[in-house]
């Protein structure tokens, strides 16, 4: 069992008051274990979409979905959100960390939701703090941080369940172009750790830290190959 | 987890605390109105209630004169009807206990340089278990004395107290009631206020004989104006009652169809209905106050529902790293139960110094009894729970995708 996804004729409609409106058509795509996928595409053509219904946030209308194995259409409320905690890491473009919280609580907060006693939750969260290179600032809150140190912060809070996948939207959207290499650097590393990782992008110089680039248009990918430059000539 | 969300609980209700603080004041106000409702409510029924044990049990009041019906009847209130013989014959009856044929007359009673105006009350010894008076020190009059009409008395506490002060025993000593002398053989046990409020203690009580032929002479020989009957139990009084009825309109020779000249009162029964309608009292106080509780809880759930709003953004990240729809569930149920328990027990505490407040400053007897505490706890812990679902409810069936984007 190699394959972390395995997406097969995988549809997505929308309800509108005009009918329903087609959003995903027919998507395929298998990633690999230790496979890192950028997928891109124009607002619109669906990749958020699509990374809700890998996230296991949002249900594909027809289709099939195995995440590590199972098929996510069979899970119920629960057993998605279990998977969400132990599989997936998820990093936001906007960081999406609790302002109130300090980091170490911020980090450990997965750990909450899994059942995991108050002392392996500082260790650990501790852990991954200091991998992401922030040990020295446990008890600081959000808003006293920078947004590259933020963004790492939520990397460590993906990590904190030592996931198979980690699904990242447009991580570097909010960044500037220094801070976005450092942490693309960052995934890269946690890539060549043996993670899979899935993230969506606009920009070309980071997509092309990804090993394989998918291209969405319309609700299909039109683009799927570990050959990077085609990109650059589509745009 | 359960202890990582109690903190979580507490940390949000920190992070907004004068918002925190308006919604645990409601419920603050409804416990302690509940509590201080009650107390006033319980402090009003044991009064009653001693009231009604100081009055004796099972008691009937037969009283001369008619019935106060019809209009206007000639002579009624001097025409003293009832006599020692009609109580000898009440006490013949079956079901009934005991019989005190009474005469009363306000009168002037002199000690030393004092002199105080009170009830004297001509009776049998019989009057004292009837009533459960009991006497402190001294004794009794016996039935010898009411043979020979010695001019023997009882006092009661707030006459002593004005007649002798505080230093004087009583007993042995000889006051003047309407000129004539009387010697004070007992002074009778503090009973407090009667159920419509006078002082059964400015009181004194001698010999019915010595009554009818020394104090209040000018009536007719041998009349009295009441007839107190204790009857043997509860289940006794209205076989009782019709009796004495029957029994008078015979010895007085009134026909079928005419009225009587006396009236027979059902004291338990208005001491029972007194009971009752201050019971009603204290439940309708209770009602009242329980509207502020559920005001308050109101109050919990308006709030629970603006901090759902406000933290959508965070439910949905709680959701995309894993919580299921019951931990959100749970967190903002538990966020609400611990508003409204925090806000109970200082409730508590309010209800009860209020309580304090009204017994010391405003004279009326209160009662916090443990039962209206548990109440109101387990009211208030049931409203944060009944009033925080809903707005947990709506937390947890966020979809999560809208909730990451809400801004």
């Amino acid at each position: 069992m190699s394959n972390v996804i395995e997406v097969r004729h995988l549809y997505k409609n929308y309800q509108t008051a005009a009918g329903a409106f087609p959003v995903l058509k027919d998507v395929n795509l298998i990633v690999e274990r230790g496979d890192y996928v950028a997928i891109m595409g124009p607002s619109g053509s669906g990749k958020s979409t699509f990374m809700n219904i890998l996230g296991c946030l949002d249900r594909p209308t027809a289709g099939e979905y195995l995440l590590d194995g199972h098929q996510v259409s069979l899970l119920g409320g629960n057993a998605l959100a279990q998977l969400r905690n132990k599989t997936i890491g998820f990093v936001f473009q906007g960081f999406n960390l609790l302002a109130r919280s300090t980091l170490l609580d911020n980090v450990a907060l997965p750990l909450v939701y899994s059942g995991v006693d108050k002392r392996t939750r500082h260790e650990k969260a501790e852990q991954v703090l200091t991998k992401v290179g922030l040990g020295g600032y446990l008890n600081s809150r959000p808003n006293q941080i920078s947004g590259g140190q933020q963004q790492r912060v939520a990397i460590a809070r993906a990590l904190i369940n030592d996931p198979r996948l980690i699904l990242a939207d447009e991580p570097t959207g909010n960044l500037d172009s220094k801070t976005s290499e450092e942490i693309m650097q960052l995934f890269d590393g946690l890539n060549s750790e043996g993670i899979s990782i899935v993230l969506v992008t606009h920009e070309h110089d980071i997509a092309e830290h990804a090993k394989r680039q998918v291209r969405f248009l319309d609700g299909k990918i039109v683009h799927d190959s570990y050959a990077q430059p085609a990109v650059m000539e589509v745009n | 987890m359960f202890t990582a969300m109690l903190g979580e609980a507490w940390h949000a209700m920190g992070a907004n605390r004068m918002r925190t603080f308006l919604t645990m004041l409601g419920m603050m106000i409804g416990v302690g109105a509940v509590v201080m409702m009650m107390a006033i409510g319980e402090g009003a029924q044991q009064s009653i209630k001693k009231s009604i044990s100081s009055m004796g049990s099972n008691l009937f009041i037969v009283l001369s004169g008619p019935p106060n019906t019809a209009g206007a009847r000639s002579a009624t209130g001097n025409a003293l009807s009832l006599n020692v013989k009609d109580a000898d014959a009440i006490a013949e009856l079956d079901g009934i206990a005991a019989v005190a044929p009474v005469t009363m007359g306000s009168a002037q009673v002199i000690y030393a340089g004092n002199n105080w105006n009170t009830a004297v009350i001509g009776t049998m010894p019989s009057y004292m278990e009837i009533r459960d008076w009991v006497i402190d020190n001294g004794y009794v009059f016996s039935n010898s004395d009411i043979r020979s009409a010695t001019r023997v008395a009882l006092i009661g506490k707030t006459t002593a107290d004005n007649l002798f002060g505080d230093d004087t025993d009583p007993v042995g000593k000889t006051i003047r009631i309407k000129q004539s002398p009387f010697i004070i053989v007992g002074v009778l046990n503090p009973k407090g206020q009667s159920l419509d409020g006078r002082d059964q203690d400015d009181t004194i009580i001698v010999p019915l004989t010595t009554a009818q032929r020394k104090l209040f002479g000018n009536q007719l020989p041998g009349t009295v104006r009441m007839i107190l009957v204790q009857a043997e139990s509860d289940k006794a009084m209205p076989q009782a009652e019709e009796d004495i009825n029957s029994l008078l309109r015979q010895r007085h020779n009134i026909r079928e169809g005419s009225d009587s000249d006396f009236s027979v009162r059902n004291l338990t029964a208005i001491a029972n209905t007194a009971a009752e309608t201050t019971r009603t009292m204290a439940l309708l106080l209770g009602a009242i106050a329980s509207i502020s509780l559920l005001v308050g809880g109101i109050g919990i759930m308006n709030i629970m529902l603006v901090s759902v709003t406000e933290r959508t953004r965070e439910i949905g990240i709680r959701m995309a790293i894993g919580a299921r729809e019951r931990d959100i569930l749970l967190q903002f149920l538990l966020e609400a139960f611990v508003i409204s328990i925090v806000g109970c027990v200082i409730g508590i505490l309010i209800g009860v110094g209020g309580a304090m407040l009204v017994k010391n400053f405003a004279g009326t007897d209160t009662v916090v009894t443990t039962e209206s505490i548990t109440l109101a706890f387990a009211v208030a812990a049931s409203v944060g729970i009944f009033f925080g679902f809903y707005p947990a409810r709506k937390a947890a069936r966020l979809n999560p995708i809208e909730a990451l984007r809400y801004q």
